[in-house]
């Protein structure tokens, strides 16, 4: 007979301390993070070590000394008498200026480019496909140099410009136009200027707003235009005509003078436009593909041309697919512009590696130019992300 | 995990002992088999390649002198090309042994940048070229106020030359490259109206120039740029015995001893000559040094004397063509003088 077996409330064996998923899980990270502490500290250790023991000086204090050489290009004062640290802001300052207009200008090629590819007509998509193929598949640089030496070797000297009417000139040195030199009373053309910009904000605001309600248009590119060059203009006459243009001069070697572009801005800012471009056009007919063919067609049965049904339709859905990696070109765009000292412009990179050839801190140099390209794309990427976020489709 | 975290432990406790490497260029050398020598990246005359990629020249006839020196064989030697920028980086990381790269000697790279200069194998001076068949009438530095000028970025050349236009109060748009080519290629194309750099360089580019006759080199010299062969700091040895080489070049100059006649001379009986070549009984010079005692004998019989250097390369029997001038020795009212060897 089977005995009653009394079922004894057994409690499930205790796990061991050491097997407990979490408990191993928190041994393990503590042991990964002192493991790359201890590297880290070996790491500085032992630089810090073999620059003492070669008698390299280490140390940020060199920033303070001074440069002594000048630079070709400078959007704020400086001089051979001006620090270090003051030569790698020029240099800094460049490279924002050669990377935000080339973003512009590669975002504008690259947008037609790749919506010619798209197009019906024969010509424009076999021109536009030969364009991307071409400048996909040469490095940079090249294009850097053709730009350069092809452009430079078939402009002439300075005494031999080709001018527009003796007040636009170019040549071998740049591209000269007349300045404007700021007399008394000129704020005030500023004052009208951002005034007129104000104002057509808001009017295309309420216009908006307006057509939302009732449906009426309303000129708004018209409106703005006069604002924006209308006011300043009254002001430039109210004031008696205040400004006065500088024309650039001959003199023994250069055109002195009215506002300079240096070639070498001007090849590296084409060369990088052109070469980017061709990679946002891609992306930009990956994103236009992208969008559902039904949306295309619908557009097209309420009697909107392709024009419109591109710029109101298909395009806003795009700009979904378009911007992630438009980022990522962007940011490459940033970085391809420390060729820039293969061809003389002083950039971050360059100015950096004066400095490092004259201190001989290569170290503090590389790790100024790390920190500094990280901030450059960390704050592109977080304004595109921003963007992105801005443009995302709002789901009900 | 376990065994994973033991090596790990073990590996950081080994890495961490480990014992400074020491600064022994010359047994490193010795057991390489050959002295890993930076130069220049292709100037004319003092370092460039032919088109089989042999190199000729000032510096590496000098490059050749240390290998005969160390080992017999003036052929014991790599060559690494340099530009301005990264010359310095190339011998304080080890990537080179020695760099003889017409670099000038200076303060700050004696001590800021950690180097010893090892002598002046040739004084030069910084100067400026034009092309004057472009710009007549300029004949003078003073006048160059508002010029474009073409300049290689971390040199010397480019402080000198901001230096120079400031004293004088001049204006002047730098136009800054990094490699010597394209400062020669912007130069040759009109993109600047002048080119500075040390005066025996202005003489070397000029050749390779498309029109060499239509540009001429200024008179002034605004600086002294004395160049000399540099090694690291910390090995006393090394330092010793790069030094000196170029002493035993200019001393066997001095006594007359040529590739040609070397080996007759060693049965002189000149005490002098006996002494550096070697020949004398009992003789310490090579062996203290860190070398044989025939140190002296195999670099003139590898490369010649410093006349014979010089006058192959960049002298008269060179397209450059250049005068000894204050290169000469000093008997003969230069500055090139050696401590004696004895």
């Amino acid at each position: 007979m089977a005995s009653q077996e009394t079922i004894r409330h057994v409690e499930p064996a205790k796990a061991s301390f050491i097997n407990d998923p979490k408990v191993r899980g928190i041994i393990t990270q503590v042991v990964a993070v002192v493991a790359l502490t201890l590297f880290v500290w070996w790491i500085v250790d032992n630089t810090i070590e073999n620059l003492r023991r070669a008698n390299i000086a280490s140390g940020f204090g060199f920033l303070n000394g001074r440069a002594g050489f000048d630079v070709g290009q400078n959007l704020i004062q400086y001089s051979s008498d001006s620090t270090f640290s003051r030569a790698l802001l020029v240099g800094l300052l460049n490279t924002l200026l050669v990377a935000v207009t080339g973003i512009i200008t590669a975002s504008i090629i690259g947008f037609l480019i790749g919506i010619g590819r798209l197009s019906n007509n024969w010509l424009i998509r076999k021109l536009a496909t030969v364009y991307v193929e071409v400048f996909r598949n040469i490095p940079p640089l090249l294009v850097i140099f053709f730009l350069y030496l092809g452009v430079l070797s078939v402009l002439p000297l300075p005494r031999d410009s080709i001018s527009l009417l003796d007040t636009v000139f170019l040549n071998s040195r740049g591209f000269y136009f007349p300045r404007f030199l700021w007399g008394d009373g000129s704020w005030l053309i500023l004052a009208g200027l951002i005034i007129g910009i104000v104002i057509a904000f808001f009017v295309y605001r309420w216009a908006r707003a307006r057509q939302m309600q009732t449906g009426q248009q309303f000129p708004v590119l018209w409106t703005s235009l006069a604002l924006i060059i209308g006011l300043p203009l009254l002001a430039f006459f109210i004031r008696g005509m205040p400004l006065t243009l500088e024309y650039p001069q001959l003199s023994t070697f250069n055109l002195n003078g009215g506002f300079q572009i240096k070639p070498e801005f001007i090849a590296l800012y084409l060369a990088l436009s052109v070469y980017t471009a061709s990679f946002i056009a891609e992306i930009v007919r990956a994103g236009i593909l992208g969008v559902a063919r039904g949306q295309t067609e619908a557009a097209n049965s309420l009697g909107l041309r392709s024009g419109p049904t591109l710029r109101l339709v298909v395009i806003p859905q795009a700009l979904r697919i378009i911007i992630p990696p438009l980022t990522s070109q962007y940011l490459n765009l940033t970085k391809n512009s420390s060729l820039a000292v293969a061809i003389g412009y002083a950039d971050l990179v360059a100015i950096g590696g004066t400095i490092l050839n004259q201190t001989g801190q290569s170290i503090e140099i590389v790790a100024i130019w790390m920190v500094v390209y990280l901030s450059i794309s960390l704050a592109t990427s977080a304004f595109m992300n921003w963007f992105n976020a801005k443009m995302a489709l709002v789901e009900r | 995990m376990k065994n994973g975290l033991k090596i790990l432990l073990g590996v950081s406790v080994v890495a961490l002992a480990a014992p400074a490497a020491s600064a022994a260029t010359l047994d490193d050398v010795k057991a390489k088999g050959f002295v890993q020598c930076g130069v220049n990246t292709g100037l004319a005359g003092f370092a460039s390649p032919n088109d089989k990629g042999e190199w000729s020249g000032f510096d590496v006839d000098y490059c050749k002198a240390l290998s005969a020196a160390i080992f017999g064989d003036a052929t014991k030697v790599k060559y690494t090309p340099t530009t301005a920028k990264e010359r310095f980086t190339a011998l304080q990381s080890g990537e080179v042994d020695v760099l003889i790269r017409n670099t000038t000697w200076t303060i700050s790279r004696d001590t800021a940048l950690g180097f010893n200069f090892t002598g002046v194998n040739y004084y030069d001076g910084q100067g400026f070229m034009i092309n004057a068949k472009k710009l007549q009438g300029i004949n003078s530095a003073l006048q160059l106020s508002g010029a474009s000028v073409c300049v290689q970025t971390g040199t010397t050349t480019e402080l000198n030359l901001a230096d120079y236009f400031k004293a004088n109060k001049m204006e002047y748009n730098p136009v800054v490259f990094e490699k010597l080519e394209e400062v020669n290629a912007a130069y040759d194309s009109g993109r600047c109206d002048v080119y500075t750099t040390d005066q025996s360089g202005l003489y070397a580019i000029r050749l390779t120039l498309s029109a060499p006759d239509d540009h001429v080199v200024l008179p002034e010299i605004i600086s002294k740029e004395p160049l000399g062969p540099a090694v690291r700091q910390g090995d006393d040895q090394w330092f010793d015995v790069v030094k000196w080489v170029h002493y035993a070049l200019l001393t066997t100059e001095e006594l007359g001893i040529t590739q040609a006649n070397v080996e007759e001379m060693k049965n002189s009986d000149n005490p002098e000559i006996k002494r550096v070549l070697g020949m004398e009984a009992d003789t310490k010079l090579g062996t203290d040094l860190g070398l044989g005692n025939d140190w002296v004998v195999n670099i003139v019989k590898g490369v010649g004397n410093y006349g014979e250097i010089f006058e192959r390369n960049i002298g008269a029997s060179s397209p450059l063509k250049i005068a000894r001038g204050i290169n000469a020795q000093w008997s003969k009212g230069g500055l090139q003088y050696a401590p004696p060897i004895r």
